[in-house]
């Protein structure tokens, strides 16, 4: 029964993806899926989705360390909030991002005023692939800061290390394959996401349109060998992103016992 | 969850060691942690029901009692609805066949229910459509016998289920590995049927777990936007669910405060899930905590 369900759910309309895109003569298809609209938009998916995943490796290692190892009030709050970007629909952030960050938002004003711009600018995409992507990488180091073995630690101490040493020579190694595997989930969600980043992004051609939004700009324009094609370059490279998360997570649970 | 809880467990018993940093760079540290988390997490869903409320409370409810918002609200309880239950059902008979049985094609099958979680949603629903459209390999078929499944709601639920059916699985995958087969055959050589013994003896240890990937699925489920947008045909009041009638107050009549005050009920959705993630983590991590206490004292 799990079979029928997960053929008639995935296989079948996967198979059926293949199939129709085999059907596209060779040459129609390395044009579609190499010509400059969809060059630019891998671009601006891989760019964004990268300095985005980047931007939380740091920013979610340091949220982690801090909710894992210091008691502070609203600690239980904060870490309850951590989940948020998960349980919240793509659309209402984008939604509440793009206020927010607009040039009337509380932030976007002011940012503004000192010459950033964020919203309708590649810088928005950012932003969007930022906030859904950032529970990754605190979820998957949160348990391994938590079983570090602290006698490690308190050893370097005790042989004379400062504090910043202890950090890059004997904390750091360990956490490295979590924050590695925290960041390529991060990047495969962030290269896959559409509904945020249609309201911050400006969906130009050529300068802010995700490979997503290509998709679903040659849908409208009933050009299903494009939509086709662009989807089947996305869909190897998040088979690709999830065979990579696979191996991270065997090599980064030999750490964890 | 149970990685987390586990974590936490070992946390209470320990004591926090090992945070031997100068009180300086604690304090600065915490301070860069929760500057971040209130301008990325905080103020954005605060931002929601500010906006929503911004042009009043009688705006708000006109604004959520309009016949469309009420329909899309409808549409997405039907979607979820359909979706979760089936995927229910089968996150309980794939996550007990994947944990409980070692066979060919096990690593495979669990790549596959992993899937969903990194394929683009947009590319979700372009499948369905390729399958089902009129261009589509099955479309012409299905034209003939007046068969209606993408741009209507067939498709929506279609594509819905695709993009949440690894919830459920994936949350008792772990739950079920670690429990093992002793107390199962236990109650096998006691005289239960198969069946008795799944629904008193698996069951009840992981109905937390259970619970918590049907609340993440629901969630995901009602909150789903670039599948469903994909197939849906998009008539105002027929086939728009909550997101999409949120994007298109939004961005296709330009009612801002309308399209907030819909998008609030998501955003409570997710505050609610967020409320009961935590109760039900706290619980598990106390039962974990007990059994394990119960099992030092024999």
């Amino acid at each position: 029964m799990t079979l029928v369900y997960l053929s008639v759910i995935v296989l079948i309309p996967l198979g059926g993806l293949f199939f129709k895109v085999a059907q596209i003569d060779p040459r129609e298809f390395w044009r579609l899926a190499t010509n400059d609209l969809a060059l630019s938009a891998y671009r601006v998916t891989f760019g964004s989705s990268f300095a985005a995943a980047l931007i939380n490796a740091v920013m979610g290692t340091l949220v982690a360390w801090v909710l894992a190892r210091y008691q502070f009030p609203g600690r239980p709050i904060a870490d309850a909030l951590i989940d948020f970007p998960f349980a919240l629909p793509t659309a209402v952030a984008g939604l509440t991002l793009a206020s927010l960050f607009g040039p009337r938002g509380w932030l976007g004003s002011t940012l503004e005023s000192i010459g950033i711009k964020v919203v309708l600018h590649p810088l928005g995409i950012v932003l969007a692939l930022t906030f859904v992507g950032f529970p990754f990488v605190v979820r998957t180091l949160q348990p391994v800061i938590d079983q570090l073995e602290v006698e490690a630690e308190e050893a370097a101490a005790l042989m004379g290390a400062g504090r910043w040493y202890t950090f890059r020579r004997v904390i750091a190694p360990a956490l490295l394959p979590a924050m590695l595997t925290g960041f390529a989930m991060a990047f495969a969600r962030a290269v896959g996401e559409y509904g945020s980043v249609i309201f911050v992004a400006g969906n130009k051609a050529y300068e802010s349109q995700i490979a997503p939004v290509l998709i679903v700009s040659y849908l409208e324009q009933y050009e299903y060998g494009g939509a086709m094609t662009v989807a089947v370059v996305l869909l190897l490279l998040s088979l690709v992103l999830l065979l990579t998360v696979n191996v991270l997570e065997r090599w980064s649970s030999r750490f964890l016992r | 969850m149970s990685a987390i809880a586990r974590s936490r467990m070992a946390s209470i018993s320990k004591s926090r060691r090992g945070s031997d940093e100068s009180p300086w760079a604690r304090r600065s540290l915490i301070g860069i942690a929760m500057l971040f988390l209130a301008v990325f997490l905080v103020l954005p869903l605060v931002n929601v029901f500010v906006q929503a409320f911004g042009e009043g409370v009688g705006a708000y409810f006109k604004a959520l009692g309009h016949p469309d918002t009420r329909a899309a609200v409808l549409l997405t309880l039907v979607v979820a609805l359909c979706s979760v239950g089936l995927n229910l059902l089968f996150g309980l008979v794939a996550s007990w066949c994947i944990a409980k049985f070692q066979f060919t094609g096990r690593t495979v099958l669990l790549t596959l229910i992993d899937l969903p979680f990194s394929v683009s949603p947009v590319v979700a629903g372009l499948l369905y459509i390729v399958l089902f459209g009129q261009q589509g390999i099955l479309g012409p078929w299905l034209d003939d016998h007046d068969i209606h499944i993408v741009f209507a709601l067939p498709g929506i639920i279609l594509a819905t289920i695709f993009v949440t059916f690894p919830f459920v699985a994936r949350e008792l995958i772990p739950l079920l590995e670690a429990q093992g087969t002793e107390q199962e055959q236990a109650a096998l050589a006691l005289g239960a049927t198969g069946w008795q013994t799944y629904w008193r003896v698996t069951l009840p240890s992981v109905k937390w777990g259970l619970l918590y990937g049907v609340m993440l699925c629901n969630a995901r489920a009602m909150g789903e936007f670039g599948a469903v947008s994909v197939v849906s045909s998009g008539i105002t009041g027929r086939t728009d669910t909550i997101p999409l009638r949120v994007v298109k107050l939004d961005m296709g009549i330009a009612d801002h405060a309308a399209a907030f005050a819909v998008a609030s009920l998501l955003a409570f959705l997710a505050l609610i899930t967020l409320v009961l993630k935590t109760w039900l983590e706290r619980r598990q991590t106390r039962e974990l905590v007990l059994a394990s206490s119960n099992s030092n004292e024999h």
